[in-house]
């Protein structure tokens, strides 16, 4: 599948990553090229076949709701880019 | 001081007072500062692994010493070790400590292990010759000009430098057995879910596995035995009880041993390899296990459907590093563009590129004819893998089309790229495990590495197997 501009400028907005004009056609084609490749398991019969959505073998693990502070207030805020006392700090939404 | 390649060794050398772990600290630390040019470590801790030393160095003098004193090891730059820097290779992880250690490290810890310093490895573990790191590549310690492989290269570059004795990985479609395969070390990746991925930063959850690089079976079994098992912090990590794999490392009996045909005459295989390949099924056959051909026309449709499912699990994965809590942040007016500018500037080309890929193919409009499809391939392609272990105990194929190429070869096309993890991404789509071992060189000298694949949790087997075919091939050599 050829993807075009505006699908790729969609798919960065998803991403929240910025596509530079200059960077467009590199993406357009690379993104173009791995998608007609990944396109040949078209060519294998899958109806009736089931997704295999886990690896795990492990179903429902049980365990005790018990509170316990694996990582403190000051911590979690230890490496933050901007914060204040309590909180991280960020740009103003709008 | 005596180079050792084997913790037994280094052991029996503690034992009669021939060394402490003090002076195998030193020796490490030494080696790592004269090779240096390989950029195989971003980090080194060097104070803290000679105070350790001293501390494992009393315990032994005490006899209380774990199980793993005198094993020096390295961890890949994308596993959490309390108050150390890791950053997965990433400008968008800059400055990032970890708050809390992994549990197979941990693990490795309670043993006496030292950890000597992080290893270079592809940013976010994505890439097949650690030349995608914001530290600069890894180089191969045989062939500087050549990669190491990756997304692992600087733990397999350190194991084959001597520059520790054994190191962790991360294998998500051959990130251990491939570059092991290129730097003529072991890598094993063990079944999916047998060592908790607490501590590891994700990649594709539902592949991502822990992975030991070390230059004999015996030391590969040991830190598996101790790494496995369940974990609190990781509800996926199996339950299974840990089988003591070190105890039991010898192959007894004949095997039943399938190849596949489709892996030996794709076009893609160097002919080096394919010749090496035969010879070892062949010795096989001469020391009288089972051999047989099997048909997995499944082959070409694996590497699409990894890169599908794994590039779409990243997409969700990565969504996680927005400049908020740690890392990277860019300067911006407000909040969407905080972000946005955060991870075009953090993130490097390979992970967008694949990061798009992901979120193309799980956007409403096509999640059915890509994310979907690839996963009925991956029910397709995991049973009919383990229907050929209804037959045979084990799976013999080549790790790598081909052997250790230049630095910058690959770089230009991404599918090519791709293309190297061609034999190994088989295991990583199936769940199941797999080893690679050095069996020979080619007319370059450069070593070839061949995988022994087995059904889920059969490690055990795997281990004695691969020993009993490094003995044959030694013995062949000796012979020669």
């Amino acid at each position: 599948m050829k993807v075009d501009r505006d699908t790729l400028h969609k798919i960065a907005h998803l991403a929240r990553i910025k596509v530079n004009p200059a960077q467009e056609e590199a993406y357009i084609n690379n993104l173009s090229e791995i998608l007609d490749w990944v396109e040949k398991l078209n060519e294998v019969d899958t109806d009736g076949v089931e997704p295999l959505t886990h690896m795990t073998m492990e179903t429902n693990m049980w365990r005790e709701d018990e509170t316990k502070e694996h990582l403190s207030h000051e911590k979690g805020l230890a490496l933050a880019p901007k914060k204040d006392s309590d909180y991280f700090r960020v740009p103003k939404v709008k | 001081m005596k180079a050792y390649t084997a913790l037994a060794e280094i052991q029996k050398g503690l034992a009669k007072g021939e060394v402490t772990v003090v002076q195998l600290v030193r020796h490490y630390l030494d080696q790592i500062e004269q090779k240096k040019d390989l950029n195989a470590f971003v980090h080194v801790f060097e104070q803290e692994a000679l105070e350790r030393a001293q501390e494992v160095d009393q315990r032994i003098a005490k006899g209380n010493a774990g199980k793993l004193a005198g094993m020096v090891l390295g961890i890949k730059d994308v596993l959490c070790y309390k108050d150390h820097p890791v950053q997965a290779a990433s400008k968008i992880l800059s400055g990032f400590e970890s708050q809390f250690t992994a549990t197979a490290i941990q693990r490795l810890i309670d043993e006496d292990v030292i950890i000597i310093g992080s290893l270079n490895c592809d940013e976010f573990a994505m890439g097949s010759t650690n030349e995608h790191s914001t530290y600069g590549p890894a180089k191969n310690a045989d062939f500087p000009d050549c990669v190491p492989g990756g997304s692992s290269g600087g733990s397999a570059v350190a194991v084959q430098a001597g520059l520790c004795l054994a190191s962790l990985g991360t294998d998500t479609g051959g990130s251990v057995r491939q570059p092991a395969a290129f730097c003529d070390v072991i890598g094993l990746k063990p079944t999916y879910s047998r060592i908790s991925r607490y501590g590891l930063i994700a990649y594709a959850s539902s592949f991502d596995t822990i992975g030991i690089f070390t230059k004999n079976i015996e030391d590969n079994a040991l830190l598996l035995e101790i790494m496995a098992g369940k974990d609190d912090f990781d509800s996926t990590a199996s339950q299974q009880p840990v089988p003591k794999y070190s105890q039991h490392t010898q192959w007894e009996g004949k095997a039943r041993v399938a190849y596949l045909k489709e892996t030996i005459e794709h076009e893609g295989l160097s002919p080096a390899i394919r010749a090496e390949m035969e010879q070892v099924l062949n010795r096989l056959r001469e020391e009288g296990h089972h051999v047989e051909p099997v048909s997995f026309p499944l082959l070409d449709y694996v590497l699409p459907t990894y890169y599908i499912l794994t590039t779409a699990e990243a997409s969700s994965n990565l969504s996680r590093f927005d400049g908020v809590r740690y890392g990277y942040r860019a300067e911006a007016q407000n909040l969407d563009q905080m972000y946005t500018q955060t991870r075009s500037e953090g993130f490097g080309e390979e992970v967008i590129r694949r990061i798009l890929l992901g979120t193309f193919v799980l956007s409403a409009s096509y999640y059915d004819a890509y994310y979907t499809k690839a996963q009925k391939l991956r029910r397709l392609i995991q049973d009919s893998t383990r229907e050929i272990f209804k037959q045979y105990d084990f799976i013999l194929l080549p790790t790598t089309p081909t052997t250790a190429f230049e630095l910058g070869k690959k770089l230009q096309s991404p599918i090519e790229m791709y293309l190297a993890d061609l034999y190994t991404v088989q295991a990583s789509v199936a769940g199941i495990p797999s080893i690679s071992i050095p069996v020979g060189k080619d007319e370059q000298g450069k070593s070839i590495g061949l995988q022994v694949m087995a059904d889920f949790f059969q490690e055990q087997k795997i281990f004695a197997f691969a020993n009993e075919l490094i003995s044959l091939q030694k013995t062949h050599v000796n012979t020669l």
